[in-house]
């Protein structure tokens, strides 16, 4: 997220496609894949199975870490016909999600494929994310306090 | 990740827990061989030593991976989470081992908390064939035949020394193909 | 404790969980409660549920308030239980509350921060009447939104932090001390404190921190800052070798800045207390900044004297699944330990009427 490190140049857009498709509905990811080219056949290396991942908060919000809680996480790992790889971790319990979130991810790494991938499932799902984000952003701006200073008046 | 990564069990939930139920008994009755199904072992691992790793270790457990075990690695992090220790077996609660390592070198736990030892898993060429060992202990009526093709020659030695240690003290599940056995601290063993 | 053969016991209890289905279930006549609409509307009982219950699955914590007809602790006692079905894949990075899509944030010590006072869906504000149009289910006219530049939001330990009048952040480089894998031990570090705290019984947490306000414990706080709002929670896959962002939380942060003076060798500096939980937990967060700040006094060379200075005292009690399952555990069977005290009392009034 705040990654400016150069050598983690190279995974900035995998991060970025990871994180949109880790935010996707099923129903939409479904939909979405469906109206792409025909896809590869995909083999299961792991799960998809549900977890946990232990959240860490700073003490002091930026000091040394604690362990905050845990949250259900669902992962999963496939590898396509076509021989990429592609992995999922997301937030929640949803099997389905999770797997067709890792054959997303295989699939944007294919050079034949992830122009159309993107074009079709990243950027129409990105886009509704950002539209869901700047609405709640929206509403929180309209509950801002303008203090307006006293005016000291003159006769 | 590398592309030639098998898969894992084919059902982990049951997989795991029939693995576990094998591995409880074999403590339980120590010599008495178990036969483990479910996974395609990554080389140079054999099934049930594989099973035994997908069974027992997650990402908080300390292995220590014995050098020959090492093309095995990448499959053991995947499909556990285990990062795998360093050269020191010193915070370790299993070892994987393709021959049996020097036991002073891994824990083997205090007085007070036993438990805290390091238990090997080893994997020998075979449990039905070579040397015949004669176990008695907990669990055993009388005593019971072993046989493995394997171990050190002085293995009698080494596992009485360990044995004297009790309660502490290193556990051993031994390996070979689809099948396991172990050897709880508290059982004796010589030569036949 | 001895163990009392029962006969007839498997169909009370058949008959017991009949008769809870049904009264769970209420009137038929009445729709019935579906978990989303739980998980929609009674959000701040979501909340709850999640952060003592230390499980962030909004669906689940819905589905126990459902199962156990709305009885938060049992609720949080389910998702417990639930857990510990689960594996762990890892654990995240740290996550950042300055990056926070920020939905609340108010402080009482500046009034014109940077970024300003953001209500937020605050209860603050309302008068504290019943509000009897609820009682029907009229439509909810979409709140107003706004047009305007994200302003950038610093946190007010980092704006005071820059006079150094406020005591900064220490990073350490060890791991977290996990209370779900190793059992408490005393002395307690901070880290341990603030996970005891985040899924500690909030009606407990509550009294300690107001205890810490009422003189036990002579601090004299500030909130310095309240934010809310979503967090995204990244991991490190050993696959990947790199960072993932994996969805998001939504957690409140507390800032808690009090007075202290200063010593022979630290120069006078406002000292903090910190408080981060699931969900919209401003009341949980507040309490739990109180009472770390006052569980710091040994580390602040303080005395400690207040019952909420007193560390084992509070981690023993804060957690209300452990503290329940003590309570409640004297429903059990004592008969033969109290057949024992019976005849000791009789016997002891016999002698005394000799």
């Amino acid at each position: 997220m705040n990654d400016t490190a150069l050598p983690d140049q190279p995974h900035q857009a995998r991060r970025r496609w990871m994180a949109v498709l880790a935010r996707a509905h099923a129903g939409s990811l479904q939909s979405l894949l469906a109206d792409c080219g025909a896809l590869p056949a995909h083999a299961v290396l792991r799960g998809p199975d549900g977890g946990l991942v232990m959240v860490r908060g700073r003490a002091g919000g930026g000091g040394a870490a604690f362990n905050l809680g845990e949250m259900t996480v669902t992962r999963c790992t496939v590898r396509t016909e076509t021989g990429f790889i592609g992995h999922a971790y997301i937030a929640g319990r949803d099997e389905k999600r999770a797997e067709l979130a890792a054959l997303a991810d295989a699939l944007m790494q294919d050079p034949d494929r992830a122009d159309e991938i993107e074009r079709h499932v990243i950027t129409p799902l990105e886009r509704k994310q950002i539209e869901h984000k700047t609405e709640r952003a929206r509403k929180a701006a309209g509950t801002r306090v303008q203090f307006f200073a006293m005016q000291t008046t003159r006769s | 990740m590398r592309s030639d990564i098998s898969p894992g069990f084919a059902d982990p939930v049951a997989g795991t827990q029939a693995c576990f139920r094998s591995v409880l008994d074999a403590m339980s009755r120590p010599g008495r061989l178990q036969s483990i199904h479910g996974v395609s072992a990554p080389p140079p691992l054999c099934d049930a030593a594989a099973a035994v790793l997908l069974t027992l270790i997650d990402h908080e457990t300390g292995l220590w991976l014995d050098p020959d075990v090492e093309p095995a690695r990448p499959w053991i992090t995947f499909h556990t989470g285990a990062s795998g220790l360093g050269c020191h077996g010193r915070g370790a609660a299993f070892a994987m081992a393709l021959s049996l390592p020097d036991l002073a070198t891994l824990p083997a736990g205090s007085d007070e908390m036993p438990e805290t030892s390091a238990t090997v898993i080893l994997q020998v060429s075979s449990l039905t064939t070579g040397r015949c060992f004669v176990l008695q202990g907990p669990g055993l009526r009388g005593s019971a035949d072993l046989r493995v093709d394997g171990l050190p020659p002085d293995f009698a030695a080494i596992w009485q020394r360990n044995h004297a240690l009790f309660p502490r003290g290193i556990d051993l599940i031994l390996c070979a193909g689809n099948t396991l056995t172990a050897l709880p601290r508290s059982v004796s063993v010589r030569e036949a | 404790m001895a163990y009392v053969a029962v006969k007839g016991g498997e169909r009370a209890i058949d008959n017991a969980h009949a008769w809870l289905a049904e009264e769970r279930r209420g009137d038929p006549a009445t729709p019935a409660l579906s978990v989303a609409q739980i998980e929609q509307q009674l959000g701040r009982s979501v909340d709850r549920v999640m952060a003592e219950g230390s499980l962030y699955d909004r669906e689940l914590a819905a589905l126990a308030i459902k199962q156990a007809q709305g009885d938060l602790i049992e609720a949080a006692f389910l998702l417990r239980a639930y857990r510990t079905t689960l594996p762990r894949f890892a654990h995240s990075k740290p996550v950042e509350t300055a990056a926070m899509r920020i939905e609340r944030r108010v402080s009482a010590i500046f009034k014109d921060l940077p970024g300003g006072q953001v209500l937020g869906p605050t209860y603050d504000y309302t008068h504290r009447l019943l509000d009897f149009s609820l009682l029907e289910d009229g439509a909810v006219a979409p709140g107003p939104s706004t047009d305007g530049e994200q302003a950038t939001m610093p946190r007010v330990p980092d704006i005071l932090g820059q006079e150094g009048i406020l005591e900064p952040d220490v990073v350490a480089d060890h791991e977290p001390g996990d209370l779900t894998r190793d059992p408490l031990s005393f002395p307690a570090p901070r880290d341990i404190r603030l996970q005891a705290l985040a899924r500690g019984d909030e009606g407990f947490v509550l009294g300690m921190g107001y205890s810490t306000q009422r003189g036990y414990g002579g601090s004299h706080p500030f909130a310095g800052e309240i934010r809310m709002g979503e967090v995204s929670v990244e991991i490190e896959p050993s696959e990947l070798g790199f960072a993932i962002d994996i969805g998001e939380l939504m957690l409140t942060e507390c800032q808690m800045v009090n007075q202290f003076k200063g010593s022979k060798t630290v120069p006078p500096q406002f000292t903090r207390g910190y408080g981060l939980v699931f969900g919209f937990g401003e009341r949980k967060a507040m309490a739990m900044a109180l009472v770390d700040r006052a569980m710091r006094a040994g580390e602040l060379g303080e005395d400690a004297t207040a019952p909420a200075q007193n560390v084992e005292f509070v981690l023993y009690h804060s957690d209300n699944i452990e503290a329940t399952g003590f309570v409640e555990h004297l429903k059990l069977p004592h008969y033969v330990d109290f057949q024992s005290e019976l005849q000791n009392v009789r016997r002891m009034r016999a002698e005394v009427a000799e």
